[in-house]
């Protein structure tokens, strides 16, 4: 990898490679159909053709590749989570991404930098010394810090001392960082299509033909196509496919919105997040401020934004960060979040037998990609659920074994 | 600014609103089963189309009903409780 990027670098013409292949015909049949083509649906697709020997699989994407969520996300990757099911599982996605680059021959910027959330309550404080000590037990890095560490992490913070705000101490996690979201689903998309992975863009899938208890086909906007098993990662519509199947998933749609400032010089290392002003901020390799927060108040399917949620971001963003207050924003967006009760995903079997789950990413997602995309590959090639997924089954809402883990997605990244 | 018709107060920034979410059948506690008891608490109407769901007026604490489209974000009407469930 860093041999090819600095070949390509000394290169005169910097020559461009088409690596992900137009969309072929369809065939009437594959062994694996994966529905949506964002980071999750890709990342399945290459652990089951590198690591599987599959490589009978379509993914079927409605519009452009990864043009979902994978495109809206602010690419926090972190493993801060409270439960100790959750810990493990974002572990072993931290340390994938930590690898992302090599595995995929494709630089996906991962940038380790480092995720400081702060408390301005003491509630806050103590929550986080719980959270710092499952974390460390697990083995990441999270601790929590004082004043002086969080004004010597990050000097440029309105410590706002003695007022309403005043920031008490942080949550640190080392192990924190940001990817090129792009460069994710590009980098999986070319891997799986050179192992004859077919993907399918501008094809959506409209329902299933179901008998018994399997999936026999599914219907799509450019023909059927039988199939041996079949993955639903279709992100904000996860509820609405899943329906088709008829399978109620306990999913609520919310949009989230995100914008990005005008570029600046390099300022803010560290990833820096407020539970109490539902805000964060990444600075972007390009200087982009990067702006995040909570979901909107209500359920919706759109993916309009609306000014008091901007409002707020800029609120909050400017408290934090008060020279921030003449800086532009250069874009602004939203997306569909698949919302679940608990906030943690639904990974795992379906009450149909050949139609698997990679369903309730909500907010939270990106970071979770390649864990994902290697641990449903391993279900569907076995037909049968790893233990690190085992607790995010759908039946845990039956048997009510919820994960929590509210308290650490607050602020929804 | 949104602006949301409170059947009582009539029309007022969105702002002062909280949604309740979509109204639910309510479960008999003598009656219901451990599945029926997770479909009350974990699932809610999502289905792209018209929900009815519960908002509160905070500063008034004044609960009332919504049909509002899932998709397009247009509420079609606001009403009071009594209109679904007829008091005795
Ligand atoms: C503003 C915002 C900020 C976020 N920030 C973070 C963050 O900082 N960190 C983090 O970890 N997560 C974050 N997330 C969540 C994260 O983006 C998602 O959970 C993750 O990207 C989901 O990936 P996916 O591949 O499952 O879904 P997607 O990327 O949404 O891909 C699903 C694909 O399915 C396709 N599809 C849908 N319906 C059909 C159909 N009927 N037929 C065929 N194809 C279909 C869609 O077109 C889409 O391309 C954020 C989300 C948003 C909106």
């Amino acid at each position: 990898m860093p041999l090819r990027l600095l070949k390509y670098g000394l290169s005169r013409d910097y020559p461009v490679s088409g690596d992900i292949p137009a969309t072929p015909d369809l065939k009437p049949s594959y062994d694996v159909v994966i529905v949506g083509g964002g980071g999750h649906g890709l990342a399945c697709a290459h652990h089951l053709s590198k690591y599987h020997g599959i490589s009978s699989v379509a993914v079927i994407e409605k519009g452009y590749l990864a043009g979902g969520n994978t495109a809206r996300n602010t690419t926090t990757i972190r493993s801060n989570y409270i439960t100790p099911e959750g810990i493990a599982f974002y572990k072993e996605a931290v340390e994938l991404f930590e690898g992302l680059s090599q595995e995929l021959d494709f630089n996906v910027m991962f940038s380790q930098r480092g995720q400081l959330t702060l408390a301005h309550t003491e509630a806050t404080l103590r929550s986080f010394h719980s959270r710092a000590e499952m974390g460390k037990h697990l083995g990441t890095r999270t601790e929590v810090v004082d004043q002086k560490m969080v004004e010597e992490l990050v000097p440029s913070l309105n410590m706002d001392y003695g007022g309403a705000l005043e920031i008490l101490g942080g949550l640190w996690h080392e192990d924190g960082g940001t990817a090129r979201h792009d460069a994710v689903a590009w980098g999986y998309a070319a891997q799986a299509s050179r192992r004859g992975v077919e993907i399918h863009q501008r094809t959506e899938v409209e329902g299933f033909e179901v008998v018994g208890d399997r999936v026999q086909s599914v219907k799509t906007s450019r023909g059927r196509i039988a199939c041996g098993q079949v993955l639903i990662a279709t992100g904000g519509m996860n509820y609405d496919v899943a329906l088709m199947a008829g399978v109620e998933l306990p999913i609520r749609c919310y949009p989230l919105q995100a914008m990005v400032t005008q570029p600046l010089k390099p300022w803010l290392h560290t990833l820096v997040s407020s539970v109490s002003l539902h805000t964060y901020l990444v600075q972007s390799s390009r200087g982009e401020i990067v702006i995040g927060g909570g979901s909107d108040p209500y359920q919706l399917y759109s993916t309009r934004s609306t000014l008091d949620m901007k409002e707020h971001l800029a609120e909050g963003a400017v408290h934090l960060f008060p020279f921030l207050q003449g800086v532009r924003l250069l874009r602004q967006w939203a997306g569909i979040t698949d919302m679940t009760p608990d906030y943690s995903p639904i990974m795992g079997a379906s009450p149909l037998q050949n139609l698997w789950l990679d369903c309730g990413w909500g907010t939270w997602g990106f970071k979770a990609t390649p864990v994902a995309g290697k641990r449903m590959a391993e279900t569907i090639a076995k037909g049968r659920v790893p233990d690190l997924l085992k607790p995010f089954a759908l039946e845990r809402f039956e048997t009510f074994r919820l994960l929590n883990e509210m308290g650490a997605t607050a602020a929804s990244h | 600014m949104k602006i949301l018709t409170c059947p009582m107060n009539g029309p007022r920034n969105i702002d002062e609103f909280q949604s309740f979410g979509p109204v639910r059948a309510e479960p008999d506690p003598d009656r219901t089963a451990d599945a029926d008891w997770s479909r009350h608490l974990f699932r809610a109407e999502n289905r792209k189309g018209i929900v009815v769901e519960w908002w509160r007026h905070v500063p008034s604490n004044y609960f009332f009903l919504a049909e509002r489209d899932l998709v397009t974000n247009e509420v079609l009407r606001t009403f009071d409780a009594s209109e679904r469930w007829a008091h005795p």
